[in-house]
């Protein structure tokens, strides 16, 4: 059974269609590279996923069910960074209060509780982490803690938006390299988007590539094409490949770095 | 010297009258600050303003009218969410213009200068036997509330994104606890008054935040710098004649600031 399937599905936000009759499946354990524009709708599609967005046409299934708000099965690293990430609160706390987060009452943290959100932190190698202030930690410490909370309660997919926003070279790496091996030892179906594709090129099993509201899903070599690409860009674009690394270019410019700002969205 | 003080009965009402207040404002300020909505509360009881007016006006009690129009404000500005909670310009006219319209009830039902300047300022000594046991039963709907909607409340306030995801109605939490800030605000206003209300709502959870990372600590020892401040507020003026909405306000900003400053030495 697939973990993610669209059918014909179309979605809008504020009454501003942002995808367009998107048929895609995608398979339990794999690693799904998203990419596109800001604007794309990276972020429209996994709230789609998440059941936050009604469809103006077509259905999305997860594993085999029509999407629903609050799916145990899914864990979402949302892209806007978190209010609780400049306040000073330990990230244990920040962890706890996500936890039946849903259910009215008083908050409290039982043993099983407190075992589950250890069992995360010991996953992503956050332990120590988890006992300081949050607007203390890096962005990369943060994004791993974060990463913690999302395995929480043992999804079986995890969406990650733009995770790597705002670290530096190397942070993106580690960032990487952690959810890929999480992805496998846990059997993770995981959808992560990035502004770059050689932030990802390493990890991916396929890419989802999403531009003037069409869809393009499978192996990079396959969507990384001068025609699937101007079609996605509605602009002639050239693919030059160097040293392991892949630019797509536009009027020999490479397109990604112009969008390179961090946005809330 | 302590027998002295509660020889007296207006004393002693005002200590316990002050205390339960102090409990709820400190507790409910812990979350207000949690969520960057002090200004709404600030807001809040400037409306409160001119429903105490305005129910003089129509011959009705200050604090019922008081109660009505900032619960109704509160919720209003629950409704209309991050469009208006997060705009400090939309909160400001708001603000300004309920402090205008107060001032036009007082006109056209003139009140005498010490029940305006009590509302504005508040005036601990004068609590009334029945105001008394109205501030007992408002604080303990005011505990009970954030009781019941404690922990979608914490999670939405940390990370809206995600508890939205997880199935937390994350407009309807933050409807419903505008509304219990608006009861906590009408309860603190009887003490420190519309223009000083931020010393019982904001500094108590703001000294607490530097004191202590865990959040059930800290909501907790929010709610006792409260205590201690207004109780040491209302000793400090009943000693020196100054005051106690004074001294309890000075109190407030130097606990705060000698924290902040055993933090940075
Ligand atoms: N809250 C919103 N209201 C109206 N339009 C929105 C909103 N959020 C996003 N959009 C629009 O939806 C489109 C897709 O946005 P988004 O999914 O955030 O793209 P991406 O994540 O790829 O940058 C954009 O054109 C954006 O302007
Ligand atoms: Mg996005």
């Amino acid at each position: 059974m697939n973990a993610i399937a669209f059918d014909k599905a179309s979605l809008s936000v504020g009454g501003r269609s942002v995808l367009r009759d998107v048929t895609l499946a995608v398979a339990e354990g794999e690693f799904i590279g998203v990419l596109g524009a800001n604007g794309a709708g990276k972020t429209t599609l996994m709230r789609a996923v998440l059941g936050l967005l009604p469809l103006s046409a077509g259905t999305i299934r997860i594993f085999g069910l029509p999407a629903t708000r609050g799916n145990a099965a899914i864990g979402y690293l949302p892209q806007a960074k978190t209010a609780a990430a400049s306040l000073r609160l330990r990230g244990r706390d920040v962890l706890a209060a996500s936890i039946d987060g849903h259910r009215w009452g008083i908050p409290s943290l039982t043993g099983g509780k407190k075992a589950e959100i250890d069992r995360c932190l010991a996953l992503v190698g956050a332990g120590a982490l988890a006992a300081r202030p949050m607007n203390e930690l890096s962005g990369g410490e943060r994004q791993r803690l974060l990463i913690a909370e999302a395995l929480i309660g043992a999804p079986k997919i995890l969406l990650l938006d733009e995770p790597l926003a705002n670290l530096d070279p190397h942070q993106q790496q580690v960032v990487v390299d952690l959810v890929r091996e999480l992805s496998r030892s846990l059997k993770l179906t995981v959808l992560f988007s990035a502004h770059e594709l050689n932030q990802v090129i390493g990890a991916v099993d396929r890419i989802l590539y999403l531009g003037q509201g069409e869809a393009a899903i499978g192996p990079v070599d396959s969507v990384i094409q001068p025609s699937v690409l101007s079609r996605l860009y509605g602009a002639p674009i050239d693919v030059v490949r160097a040293n392991g690394h892949i630019f797509v270019m536009s009027g020999g410019a490479v397109v990604e770095r112009d969008q390179h700002h961090d946005h809330a969205h | 010297m302590l027998t002295d003080i509660f020889a007296y009965d207006f004393m002693q009402r005002a200590f316990a009258a002050s205390g339960m207040v102090a409990i709820v404002a400190g507790a409910v300020g812990y979350f207000l600050v949690l969520r960057g909505q002090t200004f709404a509360g600030h807001a809040l009881s400037h409306i409160g303003f001119a429903g105490a007016t305005g129910a003089a006006l129509l011959g009705l009690s200050p604090l019922g009218g008081m109660l009505v129009f900032i619960v109704l404000a509160g919720i209003g500005m629950g409704a209309l969410g991050e469009r208006l909670s997060g705009r400090d310009v939309g909160i400001g006219i708001v603000l300004a213009l309920a402090l205008g319209f107060g001032l036009l009830f007082m006109k056209l039902y003139p009140s005498n200068a010490a029940q305006v300047t009590s509302l504005l300022f508040g005036n601990v000594l004068a609590v009334s036997k029945s105001v008394l046991v109205s501030l007992a039963g408002l604080a303990a709907l005011t505990l009970a509330g954030l009781a019941a909607i404690g922990r979608p409340l914490l999670f939405a306030s940390l990370q809206p994104e995600l508890a939205e995801a997880r199935g937390v109605r994350v407009r309807l939490v933050g409807i419903l606890f505008l509304a219990i800030v608006a009861v906590a605000v009408a309860q603190s206003v009887q003490i420190v008054g519309v223009l000083l209300v931020f010393a019982l709502m904001v500094g108590p959870p703001a000294t607490a935040m530097l004191l202590t990372t865990r959040i059930g600590v800290g909501i907790g020892l929010s709610a006792l710098i409260a205590l201690a401040e207004a109780w040491g507020g209302i000793f400090i003026a009943f000693h020196t004649d100054w005051p106690t909405s004074f001294c309890i306000t000075a109190l407030a900003a130097a606990a705060y600031l000698a924290v902040l400053a055993l933090r940075k030495g």
